[in-house]
């Protein structure tokens, strides 16, 4: 068998030149098909729009959706529900991870606490926190409590299971090198427990932040009178679809936003991963 | 000599539903002080519940061991584990002064120590990484320097070495001799290797597979230091491996009937 390229080019290094400028170029190639495929969906959605192919009273052309998103802008309005969302999200967000870890290290590290409370747990997390939002609604009224208990509730749970199976799948063999150098409850739990359940534990948060703004659409949409939800519905049922779409990207913008701000938390926290 | 670990009548059955293992029988055992002891014997054989129980991290279910105390600040024992002992979110540093700090030693002896056993397995200029960036060697060394710098009364060694490979085997074993050289301090250590039994014991325990006990033993004379090639070219070393290839052949045969 004869090779081609090893017959023109001779020298080792020249070879692995190409070779390696041939690597690079894939690379771009690849990284260019990355950001590739969202300009094009946007450059087709305009071109149909505006050809009329599609219906343009559902489906406004994008340059038009970043001219309401403008104006919206400069009027205020888009701050307001972006804002009162946002506080919503992280508000919720933190009212349910502090307790859900608190409960998940203390069913992970004691084993009558875990016994006890997994039938709860288990019982409770296939309800969707939306539809206890009659009940949330009953006991903290209409105002922002009940929204924000609504995303805690649904934060909570994939936070304190991920947090238990941390604690739980700690590799024996740390448990047992803090026992044989000594390493007293105190120490065992910060030095061997919670470092060693971070990245399960992350795990579920990064899980519970996703929830987070699923739930927050959803509980705008039924029962507020502000919010991103709240103007993605409001503008649905007033057929107002370019301000919909816009509370549609702002949604897709802090999903991404989110999840970009807990991986660098994540590389922060996790050195040694 | 002072004895220094004794061991009487030690028994561990593990109970379950529907199975009984006797682990250990009757192991009756006394070790000397500064002593370097190899434990060989067929795998499952109970060599690792020994090890164990001695670590204060299984409890015997019958008979007793006592561990002679020089120093009362010293911890009575500290255990090299395999491999994966090494705690991955600590560092390097953060890994060998493990022992010290969960002991609350004040902070500068706790710095002196860790970079002089730093220095010892040549790990300092690693000092600042995570596990995750070594060598299965280098971790290892981290092991090492870990039960070193913690100063017990005696050492525990659970095949520190057995996931290595060859060549790396051969220059942690010299540098474990080095070290414990220098501080003489009484070693139980358990291996498949009888090379690397021959290499570093005082004195070979054999043990018969399940259940486990002492059947013999062999005093190695080898004067130390001893290197491997001084192993491979003695005559009586070559006889002893003949014998406890044997011995080990036999426990895994009947074993296995």
């Amino acid at each position: 068998m004869k090779d081609r390229k090893r017959e023109s080019v001779t020298d080792p290094l020249q070879m692995e030149k190409l070779e390696w400028k041939k690597r690079q170029m894939q690379h771009r190639f690849k990284q260019i098909l990355t950001i590739s495929s969202p300009i094009f969906i946007v450059l087709l959605w305009e071109f149909l729009s505006r050809t009329g192919l599609i219906d343009a009273r559902f489906f406004p052309p994008p340059t038009e959706i970043v001219g309401t998103f403008w104006a919206m802008g400069m009027s205020g309005e888009l701050f307001h529900h972006v804002g009162i969302s946002l506080y919503r999200i992280f508000a919720g967000f933190l009212l349910g991870v502090i307790p859900a870890i608190i409960i998940g290290l203390a069913m992970g590290l004691y084993g009558p606490v875990r016994h006890f409370l997994s039938p709860l747990i288990m019982a409770l997390m296939p309800i969707p926190t939306l539809a206890l939002l009659p009940i949330i609604i009953i006991l903290f009224g209409v105002g922002e409590v009940s929204k924000v208990v609504t995303i805690a509730g649904s934060v909570f749970f994939p936070v304190v299971i991920n947090t238990v199976a941390g604690v739980v799948n700690i590799d024996r063999i740390y448990l047992d090198v803090a026992k044989n150098y000594g390493a007293d409850s105190k120490q065992f739990f910060f030095k061997i427990a919670l470092p060693g359940s971070m990245p399960v534990m992350l795990e579920g948060i990064q899980m519970g932040q996703a929830i987070a703004l699923l739930t927050i659409v959803a509980a705008e949409m039924m029962g507020a009178n502000s919010g991103i939800g709240y103007l993605i519905w409001t503008s649905y049922k007033a057929f107002l679809l370019k301000e919909m779409f816009v509370g549609l990207v702002l949604i897709s913008f802090f999903g991404y936003l989110f999840s970009l701000i807990l991986r660098g938390l994540q590389a922060k926290l996790l050195p040694w991963r | 000599m002072e004895v220094k670990i004794s061991i009487n009548d030690l028994t561990k059955v593990f109970y379950k539903k529907d199975s009984r293992v006797t682990a250990l029988q009757g192991i009756s055992l006394d070790i000397a002080d500064g002593e370097f002891v190899c434990l060989v014997g067929p795998s499952g054989c109970g060599k690792t519940t020994l090890l164990r129980i001695l670590a204060d991290l299984e409890k015997p279910s019958s008979g007793s061991f006592h561990i002679g105390i020089s120093k009362r600040e010293r911890p009575l024992q500290s255990m090299v584990f395999q491999e994966r002992g090494v705690i991955p979110w600590l560092t390097v540093e953060g890994n060998v002064s493990f022992g010290l700090k969960m002991r609350h030693l004040p902070e500068d002896v706790i710095k002196e120590r860790t970079s002089y056993y730093l220095n010892k397995v040549g790990l300092e200029k690693f000092a600042k990484l995570y596990p995750k960036e070594l060598s299965g060697g280098m971790k290892q060394r981290v092991s090492i320097a870990r039960a070193f710098a913690n100063d017990p009364e005696i050492l525990l060694m659970d095949e520190p070495f057995a996931a290595l490979d060859e060549q790396n085997k051969f220059i942690l074993q010299e540098e474990l001799l080095n070290i414990w050289s220098e501080t003489k301090k009484t070693v139980l250590f358990i291996t498949h290797s009888i090379d690397e039994a021959l290499l570093l014991s005082d004195r070979i325990l054999l043990m018969s597979s399940q259940p486990g006990t002492i059947i013999d033993e062999k005093r190695i004379d080898l004067p130390r230091p001893r290197n491997m090639e001084q192993v491979r070219a003695d005559p009586v070393m070559a006889e002893h491996f003949v014998e406890i290839w044997n011995h080990l052949q036999e426990e895994v045969q009947r074993s296995r009937k």
